[in-house]
């Protein structure tokens, strides 16, 4: 028998088929991924071309297109034009077109950036206030009221997407930066308090009596005590409501037009000549997943640990 | 520093009584110690002196001031935790700061009293170590050194050495001790641990069940306990009970136990109850072969400088503490006798001890 290994740790042969295992895995869903990144990079013809390119001419077409709007000009106009002055403009003249204006793209996107960002912060700061009450305080009915926040989750939201339109409509919440944010809110709501509740009961009670016998109000020892050692928590809660704030398409559709229309309704309607612009649409949506990647990437340490729902404590 | 007094405070959970219609008067740079089995309401009574649970009734009073309703912030003690809840986020130095900080010290005055503090309880080379880093006793010390920088008007102790293994129990034990003759701080410290009690207090209250059955000096406690209770909590074996049948009377000094008659200190007090207890500590009985109670030898063990031997009578199990010389067997019959007049009888009605010569 092999003794210099401990027979608690896994053979060599599991860790190898457990490598390959997640290779194959992160292989598999990496493939639209890169499929995604890679059609942003092509030009409209070698994006619809059969059998598909893997190996083609990168351009930034399709990043031009997703940011501009342009009309089709005969060559005789063109000619008249001065010389382009920049790449872009070359770019787009080389398909018998001018640049007209700039497209919505920005705007949706920063109406994304505002809403999502909005909704997880109100979610974890609220969570995490409703979390810490039910936690530590004598709250009457409070099985009662978890089991009702809990529920608000217990059917897909967009069951309710016609009284909220009515309800929207009434209120002029329709098509607001706010109305969005108030909704997803509402949505991550229960899953930040059901979350955060966890966390806040692995912090002992004695850290903010401690703070509070040295001189501060309880909502001060919240915040210097309390929340930072939620952190791992805030941080995984967070990542949660951005996810779903992010990507909630349904609801954008139904309630936004033109105001705060996020990213996610908008970007498939990218129409280019006689069809989809498939290069402009693939260059949105890599630049769609960007922030998330981002934000999950920065706060990555603490959900590693947070996954684990601090399980086990120092 | 200032006196603490509780009076008639009262702690409901629900329909549990936690704490029951409590008196006590904690002088100014006492060393005080609250003794009892988990559950007896010493904590809950310690948490009320500190602000962490609001009475249900009675005052409490901190110097002159009523405070009973007060938060806990406003009441300028110090509290020490079990767990220490140093704040894991912070290092030692901005631990210690922390309740300066609110008090809007400027940075020259925190940092005076931070190294000052450290100085005392000697963790000056780890002020800049995290919390996590910190052994079991070096933690013990910030826990104190946090309660010690804001000078507070009473230090507030929940089982601070309950923690801490038997070694650095035994040291931090003898720290307490001399922090507390140096500052010289009025002190309320919990403990389950009748060692730890007695080493430290200036005065020990033993609580059960809500109660405070007795507050009074180490040596009073362990020499006249007030009531039953106190008698078989305090020592290590506590004190033999033997069951009688007979009220006591006024100006009585002898008792006959079993055909046989001993002398027991004049009795001032007459009984309610005609069941009643024999009351005397191990040390105060010595075996012998005649005149004594009946019974034959259960347990010996063997302690170093002296014997428990366990003798089993008519009356239960006995326990004797005898000369390491005394050599029984298993079985042997011996009988067992009181060596000195330091007997109590228990009032079998109210568990309370009777006045007598020896209990005055």
């Amino acid at each position: 028998m092999d003794t210099s290994r401990s027979y608690l740790e896994p053979s060599s042969f599991s860790k190898k088929l457990a490598a390959t295992i997640i290779i194959v895995y992160t292989v598999i869903t990496l493939i639209p991924i890169s499929w995604m990144v890679m059609t942003s990079f092509k030009n409209v013809n070698s994006a619809i071309s059969y059998p598909p390119e893997v190996f083609f001419e990168p351009s930034l077409e399709g990043y031009v297109n997703l940011f501009t709007n342009r009309s089709r000009q005969s060559q005789e106009y063109l000619d008249s034009l001065p010389p382009p002055e920049n790449w872009y403009e070359e770019l787009v003249r080389s398909r018998e077109m001018v640049i007209t204006g700039p497209s919505k793209f920005l705007g949706r996107y920063s109406n994304s950036m505002i809403i999502g960002f909005g909704s997880t912060f109100a979610s974890v700061f609220l969570g995490a206030l409703a979390a810490y009450a039910f936690s530590r305080f004598r709250v009457p009915l409070k099985d009662d009221l978890l089991f009702f926040i809990l529920s608000t989750r217990m059917f897909p939201p967009i069951a309710v997407a016609v009284p909220i339109f009515i309800m929207y409509r009434k209120l002029g919440l329709g098509d607001t930066h706010l109305g969005m944010i108030i909704l997803y809110t509402v949505v991550n709501l229960s899953l930040a308090v059901w979350l955060l509740k966890g966390f806040m009961d692995e912090i002992p009670k004695e850290y903010e009596e401690a703070a509070m016998i040295d001189g501060y109000s309880r909502l001060q020892a919240f915040f210097k005590v309390v929340l930072p050692q939620a952190m791992t928590g805030i941080a995984a809660t967070a990542i949660f409501c951005m996810i779903f704030s992010w990507n909630e398409y349904a609801f954008a559709v139904l309630l936004t037009q033109f105001n705060a229309q996020t990213a996610p309704p908008f970007i498939p309607t990218i129409i280019g000549e006689g069809g989809l612009d498939w290069p402009a649409i693939g260059a949105g949506t890599t630049l769609f997943l960007l922030p998330v990647m981002i934000f999950t990437i920065i706060l990555r340490k603490h959900l590693l640990r947070g996954i684990t729902f601090g399980a086990v404590r120092k | 520093m200032s006196q603490i007094k509780i009076a008639n405070l009262q702690k409901l959970f629900g329909g549990f009584t936690a704490v029951k219609n409590s008196n006590l008067t904690i002088n100014d740079k006492e060393f005080f110690v609250l003794l009892g089995p988990s559950g007896c309401g010493k904590t809950t009574t310690l948490r009320m002196i500190a602000g962490l649970e609001l009475p249900t009734s009675g005052e409490i009073y901190l110097g002159e001031e009523e405070v009973g309703m007060l938060r806990a912030s406003e009441r300028d003690i110090a509290f020490v935790f079990q767990l220490f809840a140093l704040y894991p986020h912070m290092n030692v130095k901005n631990n210690l700061s922390f309740p300066l900080k609110m008090q809007g010290y400027s940075r020259s005055e925190i940092k005076t009293r931070v190294e000052e503090a450290a100085k005392l309880l000697r963790i000056d080379h780890i002020l800049n170590s995290s919390i996590s880093s910190l052994s079991g006793g070096d933690r013990q010390r910030v826990a104190l050194g946090r309660a010690l920088v804001r000078r507070p008007k009473a230090f507030l102790m929940d089982e601070p050495l309950g923690t801490l293994d038997a070694e650095f129990r035994e040291l931090m034990c003898l720290e307490l001790k001399k922090l507390h003759i140096d500052i010289g701080a009025t002190t309320v410290y919990v403990t389950h641990d009748q060692l730890e009690a007695m080493s430290l207090a200036d005065r020990i209250a033993v609580m059960d069940g809500g109660e405070i059955l007795q507050a009074d000096e180490p040596a009073v406690i362990y020499n006249k306990p007030a009531t039953k209770f106190v008698a078989s909590f305090i020592g290590s074996p506590g004190m033999n009970f033997i069951n009688i049948d007979q009220g006591i009377s006024n100006e009585q000094s002898t008792l006959n136990i079993d055909g046989t008659n001993f002398n027991i200190p004049k009795q001032y007090e007459i009984s309610k109850s005609k069941k009643n207890s024999f009351g005397i500590r191990p040390e105060n009985l010595s075996l012998t072969n005649e005149g004594g109670l009946k019974g034959s030898v259960f347990g010996v063990e063997y302690l170093g400088s002296r014997k428990i031997v366990t003798v089993k009578t008519n009356f239960g199990e006995i326990k004797v503490k005898t000369n390491i010389s005394t050599s029984v067997k298993i079985n042997e019959n011996v009988q067992v006798k009181p060596s000195n007049n330091n007997i109590i009888i228990f009032d079998g009605e109210t568990d309370r001890s009777l006045k007598s010569e020896f209990m005055n």
